[in-house]
């Protein structure tokens, strides 16, 4: 069954593109928003109908070796929500009909590769997945073929491929040391050889490529410009998700399936994840920009999920998990928030906004509940995540990165406050007293997510209870 | 010993052109000598699935995507080129010092590290390592590909004029 999440995508996008387009561009929307609609049904309805498919001849030709854990699952939940609000926005922003279509081909694409990392079990097959949403997620930042798109596509190519090399030397000193790449095999070698400099330097080499890969401080430079400069569908997209599956996923995976959690490794993602949440926060302060704010709040973010994964404990990886989609959810709004706001104005400047709440109230209420979400205001879901990732810094006695996430939060709600004050409350600038509401494809996946941020805030011990217990799994605990 | 050094520095050489030269077109030719040079390396390893794969889609097929993709842009002039080239080689003349030194310090390294890769298991055949061993793999490189060519036609195809 979880070789079809692979195989469907691919082979709509596949299927889409033979004759008779013109009746597959009008299909293709609503295929696409089913088959999203249906990820996530398989994810969150363990007796949803097609789980219990298991087709014999299927099996038969595709032999592949595919494994689902608690946290492949909120990935595989988050990919489906946040392909669907990109496909919303998609809809909006794009007005030629083949834009449209070549957009829904290249999303598919990508979400067959993210599919593919979430769910191999293997070093190599992973490389060849985390590839595949590589190549799309270029696509995907240069689509409107405009100057600062393929500058921001271009600068993603050139520190993608400096992670490719990092991550192809790691995957070959593995082979050397386990002739084999599948994880398990990988993990009872490193077991057998500890102290192995040949084993230290793969795993240094893997988790640099990654650190590069999820756009953590010092190595983010390619991510602000390519979310800012990307069409207002791809930087959901790109900041909903991409980051997170092709970098902060793979880098749990390969640490709960075949590093383990060292005290060295422990150190070193402790400092990385706090200087990237404290730094991210300051330099979202000075931004002007509402999407290279919102650029840098992502780097802020993914820093306090390393935080928790840093920890190495069932707690502090379950909070990682609860913010990856916590932040899946509130960024995709926010970055949605901005697109609409700069549809409307027709600029991305803060400076020049103020008071739009009166006239955009679903896209400044929607805004509100992201921001206060982001900066961990209960009863919101982020509030919950962020005080998991705390709570387990403290219990496993990294009381100064506990103190430090505290403060980042502190810095986070100061950005947010600040640009909210900026764009959507206070006097409105006579110049867009004639604007209006973004279209109903936007406003819907908005309110979805809002709901969303607020409905897992409030009833987050039905989702606590699930999420702990599986992630004793996760840990072999 | 002799002969693996020399290839090493075709390989090397070739790869410096690569991206040194000051054509596109030239630089995707240099590009498929690297992976020819790289082939050879592969067979006196042993390694002739590698082998093939990189000859055949490497040397073969990458370059001709590349080509198909240069034949849909704008070229340089001939004396906006040859400027390019110079500010590069004037940006750049350290390059064939740093992988230099990087050799060295490799060779010295490969000496404290003594690894040696383990025997295979099986000596199965190409259709059954592709067909069973590295199914997913083989599935997600037909993947890449799909999407590489779709990214070339959204990409570089020109768009159709709108009214």
């Amino acid at each position: 069954m979880h070789a079809l999440l692979i195989l469907v995508p691919f082979l709509g996008s596949f299927i889409l593109n033979l004759p008779f387009r013109k009746v597959n561009k009008r299909l293709s929307f609503g295929v696409c928003a089913a088959l999203f609609l249906l990820q996530m049904a398989v994810i969150l309805i363990p007796d949803f109908g097609l789980n219990k498919i298991n087709p014999a001849a299927l099996a038969n030709i595709f032999n592949f070796d595919l494994g689902v854990d608690a946290l492949s699952k909120v990935m595989l939940f988050c990919i489906g929500l946040v392909a669907l609000v990109t496909l919303c926005t998609n809809s909006l922003f794009l007005k030629d009909s083949d834009d449209k279509f070549n957009f829904i081909n290249v999303l598919l694409i990508a979400v067959s590769g993210m599919n593919g990392i979430v769910l191999a079990k293997d070093i190599f097959s992973l490389y060849v997945f985390l590839e595949i949403t590589a190549v799309a997620s270029f696509i995907l930042i240069a689509f409107n073929r405009e100057e600062l798109g393929l500058e921001g596509a271009f600068k993603y190519i050139l520190l993608s491929s400096i992670a490719t090399v990092l991550m192809i030397a790691g995957i070959a000193l593995f082979f050397l040391v386990s002739g084999s790449t599948h994880f398990a095999a990988i993990h009872s070698a490193l077991l057998a050889q500890d102290k192995s400099l040949l084993i230290n330097l793969a795993i240094a080499l893997f988790v640099s490529a990654l650190f590069i890969k999820g756009g953590l401080m010092p190595f983010h430079g390619w991510l602000p410009d390519a979310y800012s400069s990307a069409p207002a569908a791809s930087s959901v997209f790109l900041a909903g998700i991409v980051t997170k599956a092709a970098g902060v996923y793979v880098l749990i995976r390969i640490l709960v399936s075949i590093a383990g959690f060292s005290l060295t490794l422990k150190s070193v993602l402790l400092f990385v994840g706090a200087f990237s949440a404290i730094i991210g926060a300051i330099a979202a302060l000075t931004q002007t920009d509402f999407k290279r704010m919102l650029s840098y709040s992502s780097i802020s973010q993914i820093g306090y999920i390393i935080l928790g994964v840093g920890t190495g404990t069932v707690l502090g990886l379950a909070g990682a998990a609860l913010h990856i989609f916590n932040h899946a959810v509130f960024k995709s709004l926010l970055f949605m928030n901005s697109a609409a706001v700069e549809k409307a104005l027709g600029t991305r400047d803060i400076s020049k906004m103020g008071g739009l709440g009166s006239q955009m109230p679903v896209t400044g209420l929607t805004s509100v509940l992201g921001s206060l979400s982001c900066a961990g205001i209960p009863p919101l879901a982020g509030f919950w995540s962020k005080l998991i990732i705390i709570i387990a810094l403290w219990s496993a006695g990294f009381k100064t990165y506990a103190v430090i996430a505290i403060l980042g939060s502190v810095l986070t709600l100061a950005y947010f406050l600040s640009l909210q004050r900026s764009v959507f409350f206070g006097k409105l600038n006579a110049e867009f007293k004639n604007i209006k509401e973004a279209g109903f494809s936007l406003l819907f996946p908005m309110i979805l997510l809002g709901v969303i941020t607020l409905g897992v805030g409030i009833f987050l011990p039905l989702v606590l209870d699930k999420f702990i217990l599986s992630f004793n799994a996760v840990l072999g605990g | 010993m002799f002969l693996d050094l020399i290839i090493l520095i075709l390989l090397v050489i070739a790869a410096l052109w690569t991206v040194m030269t000051r054509s596109l077109l030239r630089a995707s030719l240099g590009l498929a000598l690297v992976s020819a040079i790289l082939t050879l390396i592969m067979f006196n390893m042993d390694a002739s699935l590698a082998a093939v794969f990189e000859l055949s889609v490497c040397a073969g097929l990458i370059p001709v995507l590349f080509i198909s993709v240069i034949s849909l842009t704008q070229p340089l002039t001939f004396k906006e080129a040859v400027e390019h080239m110079r500010s590069r080689m004037a940006r750049f003349w350290e390059l064939p010092l740093i992988v230099l030194i990087l050799g060295v310090i490799l060779v010295l390294l490969s000496a404290k590290f003594k690894a040696k890769l383990p025997a295979l298991e099986t000596q199965a055949s190409a259709r059954f390592v592709l067909w069973h061993l590295r199914q997913l793999d083989l599935l997600g490189q037909i993947i890449i590909l799909f999407g590489g060519v779709f990214g070339v036609a959204v990409l570089f195809k020109e768009r159709k004029k709108r009214g």
